[in-house]
């Protein structure tokens, strides 16, 4: 591991101050990510600006919503009475990450901010990946591509994110608050991650020196009605394959009211089609409407050589997503 | 639960802190021209700034002078010689490495030394208290909870943790409903879903699970 120096500032604006312009300065919290790839020789940073410290961990209500500090633990926040209570698919996407070790680590910032799990991404032994190299190409283009993109790709990188956590709260409609060297600004998490285009090194919008500080869950009542399904290859600590946070808001009659749908494990972010969502809207719930929804949100995929079941694999968790979420009191 | 008085102080400097790994590589690389991975060590880390932590492990205060990038892990196992916590992956993906942090169980692999300023470790060796072993330690010998052993520091540092996550009321993946907040049923499945993150590569699962059971038994009971 290449030598750097490290630094435990007190205050948000400290850590700012000490991250300043360097490029080859980090930002470091719960570590399980980014000291692994320390070991791994993708990222090397010169500098290590410890976070853990900062008074970035409570959850607070606020206006009618939730506050979620940075530093909040995912362990934490998983078990927190109120997520549970009123925000289900984001305590049930947390508990589906990692193992317990790693959510004890792991804080909200940090999930926020993972790496892609693509193979050539983590191995530098394979010299083409444009996302540690700008340029050098995409290994997974013509490799083993089974866990990666369908949807949003692009000829630079298929790489998918593996966050559980970002996809409840795409489905929540989440704004993740930062503070950086220009003051403070909201982004909806929507807005957060990018799709790849041609500089796929630039996994979100975030600006140089800008630090994420808290995850705001909006007021949300029929939130309480939603689900995570994770799909993955072992029952238990293993990324996914594909993953749906579904919501559904029931009118009294028995018609859908409103639905929200986020999709994991298939492109460079949390994959969600607002409009797609109209068209549950009204109607009854079952197969005919979730065909209807499952098919807008999937125009356009473009599998590859080994992730053609992806495609299907997403449609029938769609549809056991949202008739779970349906089937609920 | 008070620190010993006397307090053990020991210097991590970089120059000591060559790993094995590092050594053996450079090593092969030069053709066995020891001098040659030594210079390069201290290159590389001349301009590292050394760390002044305190930590309590095992109820024992250290005062430690770090290099950063030092882990948790390789603290304890290459500095200060408590080599119970074994290093399997090395990436948090085999869970060998499990210690408990204020109580709570996180891989120590992936944890910088010099983030745990103030903090009390708890590792494998820290587990019997006046000479008797941990109530979990003494199950996994009853139910013949292992075969080679590897594994076997971490699978018992998580399940220490784990039966207090169950007390407490925390869900798992696999707990119906985490929104009423109700009792956790200890079913094996709900074992198994928690103590996912220890792998054991001889496959003494069921007899991991037949202790843990046992010993929660025990405590409900």
């Amino acid at each position: 591991m290449r030598p750097f120096t490290y630094h435990r500032p007190a205050t948000s604006d400290d850590a700012i101050a000490a991250i300043g312009a360097e490029k080859e300065a980090r930002f470091l919290a719960g570590g399980t990510n980014l000291i692994d790839l320390m070991k791994m020789g993708v990222e090397h940073p010169a500098r290590l600006i410890d976070i853990t410290r900062l008074p970035l961990a409570s959850i607070e209500e606020r206006q009618g919503g939730l506050r979620i500090g940075a530093m909040v633990r995912n362990s934490d926040a998983a078990n927190h009475a109120l997520i549970r209570e009123r925000y289900p698919v984001l305590s049930e996407a947390l508990l589906a990450g990692a193992s317990p070790q790693l959510r004890n680590l792991a804080s909200m910032g940090g999930n926020l901010m993972q790496r892609t799990r693509c193979f050539y991404f983590y191995d530098p032994s394979y010299s083409e990946c444009n996302k540690r190299v700008p340029g050098s190409g995409c290994a997974a283009l013509s490799g083993y591509n089974r866990i990666h993109a369908i949807l949003g790709a692009s000829e630079q990188c298929i790489a998918t994110n593996p966050s559980d956590m970002s996809v409840a709260l795409a489905a929540l409609d989440a704004v993740v608050q930062v503070k950086g060297p220009r003051g403070e600004r909201s982004i909806p998490i929507l807005d957060l991650h990018r799709l790849p285009g041609n500089t796929p090194q630039q996994d979100t919008n975030l600006r140089p020196g800008e630090l994420i500080t808290a995850i705001d869950l909006p007021a949300l009542a029929w939130a309480r009605r939603s689900h995570y399904l994770k799909v993955r290859d072992r029952n238990s600590y293993a990324f996914a394959l594909l993953s749906v946070a579904a919501l559904v808001d029931m009118d009294t009659d028995g018609t859908i009211r409103q639905a929200r749908i986020a999709l994991g494990g298939v492109a460079h972010k949390p994959w969600r089609i607002p409009q797609a969502e109209q068209l549950l809207v009204g109607k009854k719930p079952g197969d005919a409407a979730y065909h209807a929804l499952a098919d807008a949100l999937l125009r356009g995929a473009r599998p590859h050589r080994n992730n053609a079941f992806k495609v299907e694999l997403a449609r029938r968790s769609i549809i056991r997503a949202l008739t779970t979420v349906a089937a609920m009191a | 639960m008070k620190p010993d008085d006397k307090t053990r102080i020991a210097h991590v400097t970089p120059r000591e802190f060559v790993t094995r790994r590092e050594f053996v590589g450079a090593t092969v690389l030069a053709g066995g021209i020891a001098s040659i991975p030594l210079a390069e060590a201290q290159t590389d880390t001349q301009d590292t700034h050394l760390v002044r932590c305190s930590i309590i492990i095992n109820n024992q205060a250290h005062d430690l002078t770090l290099d950063p990038r030092v882990t948790l892990l390789d603290l304890l196992r290459e500095n200060l010689h408590m080599t119970g916590s074994k290093k399997g992956c090395d990436h948090g993906q085999c869970g060998a490495c499990t210690v408990l942090v204020n109580g709570r169980r996180i891989n120590s692999c992936l944890s910088l030394a010099v983030q745990h300023e103030g903090d009390k470790i708890t590792t494998i060796e820290g587990l019997p208290t006046g000479g008797e072993l941990h109530p979990v330690q003494q199950a996994f010998i009853e139910y013949d909870a292992f075969q080679c052993g590897y594994c076997t520091p971490g699978q018992i540092c998580s399940a220490v943790a784990m039966i207090e996550e169950v007390k407490a009321g925390d869900a798992s993946a696999v707990t119906p409903h985490v929104s009423e907040q109700a009792a956790i049923q200890f079913t094996d499945d709900e074992i198994r879903e928690r103590m996912s993150g220890n792998i054991c590569r001889c496959g003494a699962y069921p007899n991991i699970v037949a202790a843990v059971r046992s010993v929660y038994g025990r405590n409900a009971a």
